[in-house]
Parts: structure tokens; sequence; C-alpha cells
């Protein structure tokens, strides 16, 4: 049989080598509300965006939990290494006025 | 029908209860027939989105029958009329009723049925009676989604393997055959059309070709040729499976009649 064009889409993640026969990854992000930053709530396998985007719907929205989905390709994301702890965040233990604390708000300025 | 409901005055409180009925009898008999993927869906995601579906689907039913069973003199309710009737008594098209089968054949009947009910939600909404128009209102929105995922498989299926796409071209040559009595109208319909209350099925037909063929088209499905389109349930001639499905969504109430939990 001829070979088929295979569906074409932003984000087709189809064609990316995968370790094992799962389907890609992708990440998920759910707005809660008008206006509310995006939240990572999960993630999903799935073909391609379309698909990850109904299979975000599916998973994490099913009860009506938001108003917007954003998905993500899982190998799109950097993340910090636990090696990276010390070099990242340690730095700023001993910063503590880099907090707003020490500053007095005027009078008449609810905190 | 009973003798004592074919007097005259009778007649528009029957044709409601039938043809809210077939309505939801659609949904629940489709409903159950997707429940029975809970569990057993190729992989995790597409498990949960059968189960939504079906949920969504029975929840329809819920509220058609709800509203059939609110028109009926018998004091009947929901319930009654999902756990004690007998297939017999079903309305529902003998597509929804046909076993699962492989994911291709819940795919395509789930596309050829959901194509059917956007078209059909949609010109309810206009219904004169309002109970129902608030329903088509939500059906509309369920099926919207509905088609699109499904919609999707057929192209993802059509497209895929050599051995999807055969599955699925086996699976719409044999439920072509029962894809028209979803557009068979009778004098039932025909006097709610009059009323207002309901949609001529025989004009749901263009657009559903329109959507379809589209779809098969794009997923490199030829269309079947069919000489003879299956009916009966609308009449109560169902196939042997739809005896099977009630068997087992019926067992409880049948068993323990009135039991609660």
């Amino acid at each position: 049989m001829t070979t088929r064009p295979k569906t074409d889409g932003a984000g087709d993640a189809s064609r990316e080598p995968t370790a094992d026969s799962q389907w890609p990854l992708w990440e998920v992000f759910l707005q809660p509300g008008s206006g509310a930053p995006h939240e990572h709530v999960g993630s999903v396998h799935a073909v391609d965006a379309e698909q990850a985007l109904q299979n975000a719907r599916d998973v994490y929205a099913r009860r009506g939990e938001g108003n917007n989905i954003w998905v993500v390709p899982t190998r799109s994301i950097t993340a910090s290494t636990p090696d990276d702890m010390g070099p990242f965040f340690d730095p700023g233990n001993d910063k503590p006025y880099r907090h707003p604390q020490f500053y007095k708000a005027p009078r008449g300025v609810r905190l | 029908m009973s003798r004592a409901d074919s007097s005259a005055a009778a007649q528009p409180r029957n044709d409601n209860f039938q043809y809210l009925l077939r309505l939801g009898d659609d949904r629940l008999v489709l409903g159950h027939r997707l429940s029975e993927w809970c569990g057993h869906a190729p992989i995790l995601e597409e498990d949960i989105a059968l189960a939504n579906i079906a949920l969504d689907l029975v929840g329809e039913a819920n509220l058609l029958l709800t509203l059939a069973a609110n028109g009926e003199a018998g004091g009947r309710d929901a319930d009654a009329l999902a756990y004690t009737r007998d297939a017999i008594d079903y309305r529902n098209c003998l597509l929804v009723e046909l076993p699962r089968g492989d994911f291709a054949v819940t795919v395509a009947r789930q596309f050829l049925f959901s194509c059917h009910a956007l078209a059909q939600s949609d010109a309810l909404r206009q219904s004169a009676n309002t109970d129902l128009s608030g329903i088509a209102g939500k059906m509309h929105k369920e099926a919207r989604y509905h088609v699109r995922h499904s919609g999707d498989w057929m192209l993802r299926l059509g497209l895929g393997t050599d051995e999807s796409h055969a599955r699925l071209q086996a699976a719409v040559d044999d439920l072509w055959r029962y894809t028209g009595e979803m557009f068979l109208t009778d004098e039932v319909e025909q006097r709610l059309v009059a009323a207002k209350i309901a949609v001529d099925s025989s004009t749901l037909e263009d657009p559903w070709k329109t959507r379809v063929l589209d779809v098969l088209k794009q997923a490199g499905i030829t269309t079947p040729e069919v000489v003879w389109m299956q009916r009966g349930g609308r009449m109560g001639r169902h196939t042997e499976h739809l005896g099977h499905l009630l068997a087992e969504m019926q067992v409880l109430q049948r068993q323990h009649p009135g039991a609660t939990w």
C-alpha cells in the first residue's frame, strides 16, 4: 500500500524518538479563572498538539476546573538539576534585605 | 402504546413521550456501550476521554427521560424508564446498540452518531418545548466536542498505519447500513414538527453527509455503497445485541427492584 501523508500541525511531536513505547509527553498548564496565571497541573501522552490539548481537557478539566489550557512538549522545558540547588538558591538565604519587610509602609497603605 | 392512550386527547402527550424516548434511548444505549471501554481503552488518556463522552451521553439521557417521564401519566421516573423497559419498548436506532467492536468501530460509530447529534441538537435549540430546547443547548455543546474528538481519531486511524486504515475502512463499511435510520421520519415526528417541537430528521441528512463525507475523504476512507439501510429500532424491532446490553445494564434493578445506595 502507498504511504499516506501524516497529519501535520504546529508542535507535531510524532517524529520525536522516544525512549519507550509511549507517545511523547506534554506538560499541562491550566488557567483556573480569567486573568489568573496558568498553573502546572500534570502531564499527558499525545502524538501532537491537538491531541495533547484534547487529552489535557479530558484528564484535567473535565469537571470545569479552568477556562484555558496550555500544553507544552516536555522536551521543550529546561529544568534546573538537584546539583544546581546550592549555587542557584543558597545565596538567597543570607540576604534578607532582598525582602521588602524592612521598609515601613506609609500609613494608610494596606498590606 | 396502551389502548387508553390512543384517544385523540392523549395523542400529543404520547407523541412527546415517544419522541423523547427516541432521543433519550439513543444516548442511554450509546453511553452504556462506551462505558464498556472503561479500563480497556488503548491508553489512559483515551480511557478517560471515552468515559467522559459516555457520561455526557448518559447525562443527556437522564434529562431527556426525566422530561419524558414528567409528561407521562403513569408516574414513572427516568430510572424506571431506563431499568424496567424491555428491548421491545426501547426506541433507539440500531446503530448505537451494535457491539463496541474494536477501537476503530467505536471511533467510527461515535463520529457517525455525533455528527447527527450535532445537527439535531442545533435544530432542537429552537424547539417550542422550552425544556427540550434547554437540554438541546447542553447537548449541542457536548456534541461539538464529541465530533471534534472522534473526527480527530477518524483522521489518525485513516492516515495512520496500514492496519489502522484497514480497520477503520472495515468499521465504516459495517456501520454504514445503520446510518440511514437516523434520518427516517414518521407521523409521530411530523405532528411534532408541525407543532414546532421536533426537527424533521430527514432534513438532517444533508448537513450530516457534508460533514461525514468530507472527513472520510480526508481520512482516505472509501464511502461504502449501500443498497439497503437497516431500520426497526424506532419501532422496537432491535438486533439481538440490545437484549444482552439491557440484561447487563438492568440486572441490579431487576433483581432488587427499587434498590438504592
